[in-house]
């Protein structure tokens, strides 16, 4: 789900620069937010343990600096984009720059309440970089301000006389002071007034320049921890069998056979909390086998005498819910939309004048989250401390979950945060962690709990699909003058507290296009029913929106005989900006300019006499511009995905080669998704267990490179990217192969539909 | 030469200075990135788990029941497998090398690693060590790969490092590793 930055915890608050001088001889720097009048330093910043390390920056005597990252990294690169923020404003050498995780930084406030410290702790939603530009800079802009004000007393120049360059202050004589050696006295300065203003970005020397993960070292070491790989000597392992009906209940269980298993400990049953939201308890019933290791668990797991009994949604399908969305959609169907989400001009009086209209309907599926990393989470509660090494995307969420199900104080509870092997939304949601809390707490010892792969793939929140039916009338002139469009889906919000009129808002964006650019527009939601769990999932909802609607647009432009290059132009009119519900402005300038770069890349003039099919496909997403080009091949039926070409509109950059491999990445997850991807039901139960039966992409299927264009922009401030490049995948493939083959796939995934009309 | 001798006949020389050698714990005997582990526990345990929950060697990463995903693949007497297939019972006196047996022993970097580094060819990271066992297993069997070749690797990735980690093979095999 894509976030809204403006919910950023922190940005209503106060900001405090915090400085610690060096008990233990280093310079310590850190942005706090707080409410006025909590001067508190937490006792962390002290101490020598990185895990323990409460700030952003602290310099040794040595000159060695160390940075935190407090957003997790998912794979999404936050870990090396936000520390090279702190690291340009304080003019570090980013060679003796280490990057340690910030575990959850939080204190017990007023009335027991939490008090985040470090503002903003989430990952792979996006607004990590945005959030960082608003605050953290000023982190690195403070120590740089401390360092010279030390070097200016000892040089005796004035501090505006001196200039900051790779760990080093330099005075127009030539003298140079390292950082190391000023940090005993820059701990002793007083903090400014006001806080030092950043850098202008001509100074920037890092941010806009290529830098690598910032753990590659530890990772292609094998050295790298992620959660599941963090142990406790006398911790059991638990591994889980939920019930196969997420709706369903145990009837009966046999742990006998289980416990006779050499190294078993305990059986244990778990409930979801019915008072609870979604993501806030356990997913589905469950039986957990405890056991001295994971094979002896999965052992006695394999010997449990489970007896299940199936809710209410034993008699799901997925291909009933589809017919189900289908007949909602139905041109002769009265049922009322659940929401109308955007209403403009008169659809239906334009619809009597036109000259011609095209109808289209799109399907598309189920789908996981299919993290690397599967659930896990090590517990340990004690009777006044909790500990947690938790793989998440919202540490502070997590937090809510131990502290409702422990009692315990907000400083009572330590979170740690190590790298995470994926997260692409289900992270976001908890229901592991309240079952590594519960079992904890009834064995009285650590727990270490491993969801199998096939627990993963069985009990997510999925996304759920969605079938879109677009109606568009053409004047004479050619213009669309009219766009209709209805989409049935299960709410990914139903379950969570969210009230029925606004369940809309994870399926489709009021300010998605083609609104705005068309006179007489109409988008309705249609609510379905569903007991799959459902949750938030990558560039939803504009992944499964922008299939429907670039889709359709080249339908349009296939029924006008027009290059959809052109169709696309001419929808899109002169570059101006656009005014959006949801706030910000869409700038059809820039739009129009990534469509204009994959085209001019990838050699659009041979669109209409290429053997090989030509697709393209734009969108627009939180204030960011996205554009594809794909170039297929069709030999022996056998579709071949030979160029792949994607341009950017991401605002200023701060690590190009991060970017680079975002776009890279998401590019690839998108193709590999829309290829292949897609989690069915049946007697209501996921029927994909395993990545045979889930498969991504393999190198064979995926294309050699993926050309990346970056457009340079650093006139304003960076937004997120790091499932910007999603949603125009699957669009400009589908595109694509209708220009090599002349065949329409509006059902995803693709390859299975392609097969079937071929 | 005595001592030598000794060995050869199964019998371990007594040194001089009176302390005898313990008692062998019997065990199953392997070899793991040139150290020497007996494991005492349940022979059908598979090494994935050994290596993981008894030695704490985390590198080699779950990925699944049957492997799949290629997270979890060593090398087993040069041979690449998914450690999660194979039981302890079938890996008496084998010689096992994981993702953490990649670099000399100096920590210097195997060329695959460092290509993995100069073409940031890393998502999350949590696949790249079976990634990187793939590549190193295929570098060593064709030490100048096609892309047909690369195309056969049995991983996958969420994350899509997939273009990434091809160009990071065919830099490993061009000998351009460290350069920008």
């Amino acid at each position: 789900m894509s976030a809204n930055p403006s919910n950023g915890i922190g940005l209503s608050r106060r900001r405090f620069l915090q400085i610690l001088a060096g008990t233990a001889g280093a310079l310590v720097i850190g942005v706090r937010f707080a409410e006025a009048g909590e001067p508190s330093l937490p006792q962390e910043w002290l101490g020598n343990d990185f895990h323990d390390l409460g700030a952003y920056v602290r310099i040794d005597s040595d000159g060695n600096v160390l940075i935190g990252a407090r957003d997790p990294d998912t794979g999404t690169g936050v870990a090396t984009a936000l520390p090279m923020i702190v690291a340009d404003e304080l003019d570090a050498d980013w060679n003796r720059v280490s990057v340690v995780p910030l575990g959850l930084g939080v204190e017990t406030g007023d009335n027991g309440r939490p008090r985040w410290t470090y503002g903003h702790q989430r990952g792979g939603t996006g607004d990590s970089v945005p959030a960082a530009w608003a605050d953290l800079r000023h982190a690195g802009a403070l120590a740089r301000w401390l360092l010279t004000q030390a070097a200016a007393r000892r040089l005796g120049i004035a501090a505006d006389r001196l200039h900051c360059e790779a760990g080093t202050v330099i005075a127009p004589d030539g003298r140079r002071v390292t950082y190391g050696s000023l940090v005993d006295d820059a701990s002793k300065i007083d903090l400014p007034q006001q806080p030092p203003a950043p850098k202008s970005p001509d100074r920037y020397t890092l941010i806009g320049k290529p830098v690598g993960d910032a753990n590659a070292h530890a990772i292609v070491t094998g050295q790298a921890k992620y959660a599941i790989d963090h142990n406790e000597a006398e911790a059991l392992v638990a591994v889980l069998l939920h019930c196969p009906w997420p709706d369903g209940t145990l009837a009966s269980v046999d742990p006998a056979p289980a416990l006779a298993v050499k190294g078993v400990a305990k059986v244990l049953q778990l409930k979801p909390d019915p008072s609870q939201s979604r993501g806030f308890t356990v997913i589905a019933p469950a039986v957990a086998v405890l056991a001295e290791n994971t094979w002896a668990a999965l052992e006695g797991r394999d010997k449990l005498k489970v007896v299940w009994k199936p809710g209410a949604g034993a008699a799901e399908s997925s291909a009933a819910l589809e017919q189900q969305a289908a007949a909602l959609l139905d041109d002769k169907s009265t049922a009322a939309p659940t929401t109308r989400v955007r209403d403009e001009g008169d659809v239906e009086k334009a619809a009597k004048h036109a000259a011609s209209r095209l109808d289209a309907t799109y399907y598309q599926p189920w789908l996981a989250h299919a993290c690397a990393e599967p659930m896990n989470c090590l517990a340990r509660i004690d009777k006044d401390k909790a500990s947690l090494v938790v793989p998440t995307q919202a540490p502070q969420q997590a937090w809510a979950v131990v502290q409702r199900l422990t009692g315990l104080a907000p400083d009572q509870i330590e979170i740690r945060v190590p790298r995470v092997g994926g997260g692409y939304g289900r992270r976001l949601d908890h229901d592991y962690v309240a079952e590594a809390v519960l079992l904890a707490k009834a064995v009285n010892k650590p727990v270490r709990l491993l969801w199998t792969r096939s627990e993963d793939f069985t009990n997510d929140y999925y996304r759920p699909a969605s079938v879109h039916r677009i109606s568009a009338t053409l004047d004479r002139k050619r213009n669309v003058v009219a766009w209709n469009q209805r989409i049935a889906s299960a709410s990914a919000l139903a379950g969570r507290g969210v009230p029925a009129d606004r369940l809309w808002n994870s399926e489709v964006s009021a300010d998605q296009l083609p609104a705005g650019l068309v006179p007489n527009f109409r988008s309705d939601w249609y609510a379905q029913e569903s007991s799959l769990p459902r949750g938030p999932h990558r560039a939803m909802p504009h992944l499964a929106n922008a299939f429907a609607a670039e889709s359709f647009i080249d339908e349009i432009a296939h029924q006008l005989r027009e290059d959809p290059l052109q169709t696309r132009l001419r929808l899109l009119g002169e570059p101006r900006n656009i005014a959006l519900k949801n706030g910000g402005m869409l700038d059809t300038g820039r739009l129009r300019n990534v469509l204009q770069l994959v085209a001019d890349r990838i050699g659009w003039k041979s669109w209409l006499r290429s053997v090989n099919g030509l697709g393209i496909a734009c969108w627009y997403m939180d204030g960011a511009y996205v554009a594809h080009a794909i170039e297929t091949s069709l030999q022996n039926d056998k579709l071949g995905i030979e160029r792949v070409v994607c341009a950017v509109d991401v605002g200023r950059v701060i690590n190009p080669l991060g970017l680079e491999g975002q776009v890279a990445g998401a590019t690839l997850d998108a193709l590999s998704t829309a290829l292949n991807l897609a989690i069915t039901v049946k007697d209501g139960q996921v029927q994909q267990h395993d990545w045979k039966s889930y498969p991504l992409a393999s190198m064979a299927l995926l294309p050699n490179s993926v050309e990346t264009i970056v457009v340079p922009d650093d006139g304003r401030p960076p937004t997120g990217a790091s499932f910007l490049a999603m949603p125009t995948v699957a669009p400009a493939l589908a595109n694509s192969v209708f220009r090599v083959s002349a065949v329409r796939v509006r059902r995803l995934p693709l390859l299975k539909e392609f097969q079937r009309l071929l | 030469m005595a001592q030598a001798q000794a060995q050869a006949h199964g019998t371990p020389a007594v040194p001089d200075n009176g302390i005898a050698p313990a008692a062998a714990h019997g065990g199953i005997a392997v070899e793991i990135n040139g150290e020497h582990f007996a494991h005492t526990g349940d022979p059908q345990m598979p090494l994935l788990w050994y290596l993981r929950d008894v030695l704490w060697l985390t590198g080699t990463k779950y990925g699944g029941a049957h492997g799949g995903s290629g997270a979890d693949l060593v090398l087993v007497n040069g041979k690449l497998v998914s450690a999660i297939t194979q039981p302890m019972a079938k890996l008496a006196g084998k010689s096992i090398t994981t993702v953490e047996g990649l670099a000399a022993d100096d920590g210097t970097l195997h060329p695959l690693q460092q290509a993995f580094i100069d073409e940031d060819a890393i998502g999350c990271g949590y696949c790249t060590p079976g990634w990187l066992m793939a590549g190193f297993d295929l570098l060593k069997r064709k030490p100048q790969p096609s892309d047909a070749d690369i195309n056969q690797l049995p991983n996958s990735c969420r994350c899509g490092c997939q273009t990434r980690v091809r160009a990071a093979i065919k830099r490993a095999a061009a000998g351009k590793v460290g350069q920008a």
